[in-house]
């Protein structure tokens, strides 16, 4: 059930709802996966139906009163040249020729209002906010102006004031978000001669296309742009041909810009965790090596003086032992000689008494005595 | 070796004051036309290329080439070698002046620089990288300033306060090391987001580890470069601790730079094999990638090897610069030459001579603010009242 302009009033009364709630965060690093905020609305642009007429392109430029362009939007001759979005152009139309041969097809590109924004994801100041409407609408008062948000948009929509001294500005589509708040179309979709874009509930949008696919497989190619290209966007793309012949990158794959990041910001608790701890732990460690060895050279001094100085008594000890012995040897021979002495000394006043006692015996008969010779000379 | 000298003596016309006085005046007309005109006036930005050299060379470049400061202060305080003491004051000092420099130069790339807190204290954008870096980067330049705050407290004579500064010597140093960990890596995680516009063989998942392991060697390439310069140019500043200590510290960082280079080359093959992106190695791009591998990094790590067994300074001199150029050219590669490589050669970007002469004035201001405070603070001498302090 795709919504045209005469059955959007009915919608909008259901969806109003959703429309009020307060923007949120893109997601972080988690294990859940994020699809989409739950009837959020967005864009069906049928590429096969474009006619490169660029009405959609002269309602932007009014919807969002921005300055008059070089060229008239009525001079088709712009669309030779390939253009990107720009500061003054939130949407563009390019003009491809097909491969194949045959008339030249038309595709219409402005932001792609990705489910999980690369933009909102890279600001470091949340100067972009994924509306629950489905619109990734920009805060200029928040805006450094640093640009990560064009460095990390997969799809080349931002655009920057680079003329603009003192305050520049992030620009891009904002899906008519305040006109959606008040129950209007976008600027675009409301122009739109040939039905090439409808809006309506993303989950809407994507049924609508499938069928058409269903029912013309000779017109369209069997893929729906921005259903799963970085995650999903809320803008959804239909071709007859491959999409990189008009002009859309058909190598981003499904992974949304968040995801691509949060193993990185994952890592970044883990480091203040433990980076602390193992460099402590680094720092005690040559801390106790250096403790151990200086101990361990306190200790081998220590031991050094210890057997030096043990040797030295050692050697005291040993000399002193030495003279003791020859000291008491000394003794032993003086006493021994003494000994000796005292004995020979002994024997001979024996002797000497035992010659005083015979001579007095002989003394008592005077002829034995004039016989007996002198003691002397013997 | 004379101590205190008068704040600015007489400014004599040499060659060195010539060349920075006329660098110092043009640099002052280029600030006038980026804000007077805007970023328009005076880059080559566009909206294909929004970051351009003030991104890739003043800022990836330039927090690269300042890794020295966490390393050396992690070499010498929390692993222990005190042989590189006298080395972590310059090495603070130039950390701090570059990261001083870093965010000076954010000044005139971001649209409306008086909002540069704005992330830090205003609105957290907690899912970007962006965010990490600019708060990481923030928390360390007040780190660094602590760090460096010794010196001039010496140069004033306030001991009591330089006192419990270096109290805090451990504590600053985990943290330096921790915050220069997350916002190393995290710089190179800013390209994560976007797959689609960097050349495979640079775009990894490994990113924010080649960033921080490059910053590693970087920084100690730094150091051993700084080290040769100033050695030529400020050898009367420099007092025998200094002198006798620095060889020792050329060559500890050679052999560590030459064998972290060897480690980093193997993860960047390991990067290559994960992703099975051999076959971009035989195409232009992969001709250019090896360049950068080859030329430099396995050539100044196998320079630095043999330098560091043979004891030859020259050649671990020679060794720095090469590395030093490897790492700033690696961030270019992924910044600006690399990065959009998928777009037609008319919408890819090179600098506008105000861009590259607004840079060169940025490095001016950092030579001629490290030559101002290394002649009057104590920072290749210790300061006679410390010297047995540590």
């Amino acid at each position: 059930m795709a919504i045209t302009r005469r059955k959007f009033i009915g919608w909008i009364g259901a969806a109003a709802g959703a429309t009020t709630l307060t923007a949120v965060n893109s997601h972080g690093a988690s294990n859940k996966e994020f699809k989409g905020h739950p009837q959020s609305v967005g864009v069906l642009h049928d590429a096969t139906r474009c006619i490169g007429c660029r009405l959609c392109e002269a309602a932007c430029n009014t919807v969002n009163e921005m300055p008059a362009p070089d060229k008239p939007f009525d001079d088709l001759s712009v669309l030779d040249t390939l253009r990107r979005t720009t500061e003054k152009t939130h949407t563009v139309v390019n003009k491809f020729q097909p491969t194949a041969g045959g008339s030249p097809l038309f595709a219409k590109k402005q932001c792609n209002h990705c489910m999980e924004p690369a933009c909102a994801s890279a600001c470091f100041v949340k100067a972009f906010q994924k509306d629950k409407t489905g619109a990734v609408s920009y805060d200029a008062s928040l805006c450094v102006g640093c640009r990560y948000c064009m460095v990390a948009c997969p799809f080349g929509i931002p655009t920057y004031e680079y003329d603009e001294p003192l305050t520049p500005r992030v620009l891009k589509c904002t899906m008519c978000l305040p006109l959606i708040r008040e129950g209007k179309l976008p600027g675009c979709v409301e122009v739109c001669p040939r039905e090439a874009l409808i809006f309506g509930e993303r989950s809407q949008l994507i049924k609508q296309a499938r069928r058409r696919i269903q029912k013309f497989p000779d017109q369209y190619v069997d893929h729906i742009y921005g259903e799963t290209e970085m995650g999903g966007t809320n803008w959804l793309y239909l071709s007859g041909v491959p999409f990189s012949e008009i002009g859309m990158r058909e190598d981003l794959g499904t992974t949304s810009a968040p995801e691509l990041t949060a193993g990185a910001l994952s890592a970044v608790p883990m480091v203040v965790g433990l980076w602390p701890v193992f460099l402590t732990g680094a720092w005690a460690i040559s801390r106790r090596k250096e403790k151990i060895a200086a101990e361990e050279k306190a200790k081998a001094i220590e031991e050094t003086l210890n057997s030096a100085a043990e040797d030295t008594r050692k050697q005291l000890d040993d000399q002193r032992k030495k003279l003791t012995r020859e000291k008491e040897s000394a003794i032993a021979f003086e006493i021994k000689k003494a000994l000796a002495e005292a004995q020979q000394k002994a024997e001979e006043e024996l002797k000497a008494a035992a010659e005083q006692k015979a001579a007095a015996e002989k003394a008592t008969e005077p002829v034995d005595q004039s016989t007996v010779p002198p003691e002397e000379d013997k | 070796m004379q101590y205190v000298k008068p704040l600015v003596g007489k400014i004599k016309p040499t060659p060195f004051n010539i060349i920075t006085g006329a660098i110092i005046i043009m640099g002052i007309f280029l600030t006038i036309a980026r804000f007077a005109g805007g970023l328009g006036t005076v880059t080559n930005l566009d909206n294909n290329n929004p970051w351009g050299l003030w991104i890739g060379f003043d800022l990836l470049c330039g927090v690269a080439l300042a890794a020295g400061g966490y390393v050396t202060s992690a070499t010498c305080y929390i692993f222990g070698l005190k042989r590189f003491h006298s080395a972590v004051r310059p090495a603070i000092l130039t950390a701090f002046l570059g990261y001083a420099l870093v965010v000076f130069a954010l000044n005139y790339d971001v649209g409306r620089p008086w909002r540069l807190p704005y992330p830090v204290f205003f609105s957290q954008g907690t899912s970007s990288l962006l965010f990490e870096v600019g708060l990481c980067v923030f928390l360390y330049l007040n780190v660094l300033f602590i760090e460096f705050t010794p010196a001039v407290l010496e140069w004033l004579g306030l001991k009591r306060a330089r006192d419990i500064v270096m109290k805090l010597t451990l504590v600053l140093t985990i943290f330096g090391v921790v915050l220069s960990t997350l916002h190393q890596s995290s710089l190179g995680a800013l390209f994560l987001i976007a797959p689609s516009k960097l050349h495979p063989l640079w775009y990894s998942g490994y990113l924010p580890i080649y960033f921080f392991i490059s910053s590693i060697f970087a920084g100690m390439s730094m150091v051993i470069f700084e080290g040769s310069l100033a050695h030529r140019f400020l050898h009367d500043k420099m007092d025998e601790t200094h002198l006798s200590e620095s060889q020792g510290v050329s060559m500890g960082f050679a052999k560590a730079a030459s064998f972290i280079m060897m480690g980093y080359l193997g993860i960047k093959l390991i990067g290559l094999a994960i992703d099975n992106n051999w076959h971009h190695l035989f195409t232009g791009w992969g001709a250019w990638f090896l360049v950068e591998l080859v030329g430099f990094v396995a050539l100044p790590s196998f320079l630095y090897a043999i330098a560091a067994r043979d004891k030859n300074l020259k050649l671990v001199r020679v060794a720095s610069v090469l590395a030093v150029l490897g790492v700033v050219l690696n961030r270019l590669n992924i910044s600006l030459v690399a990065f959009n490589w998928h777009l037609p050669s008319s919408q890819r970007y090179f600098p506008s001579w105000m861009e590259i002469a607004t840079s060169i004035f940025i490095v001016t201001l950092g030579v001629v603010f490290y030559r101002f405070i290394t002649t009057h603070m104590p920072v290749l001498y210790e300061h006679p009242d410390y010297r047995h302090d540590h």
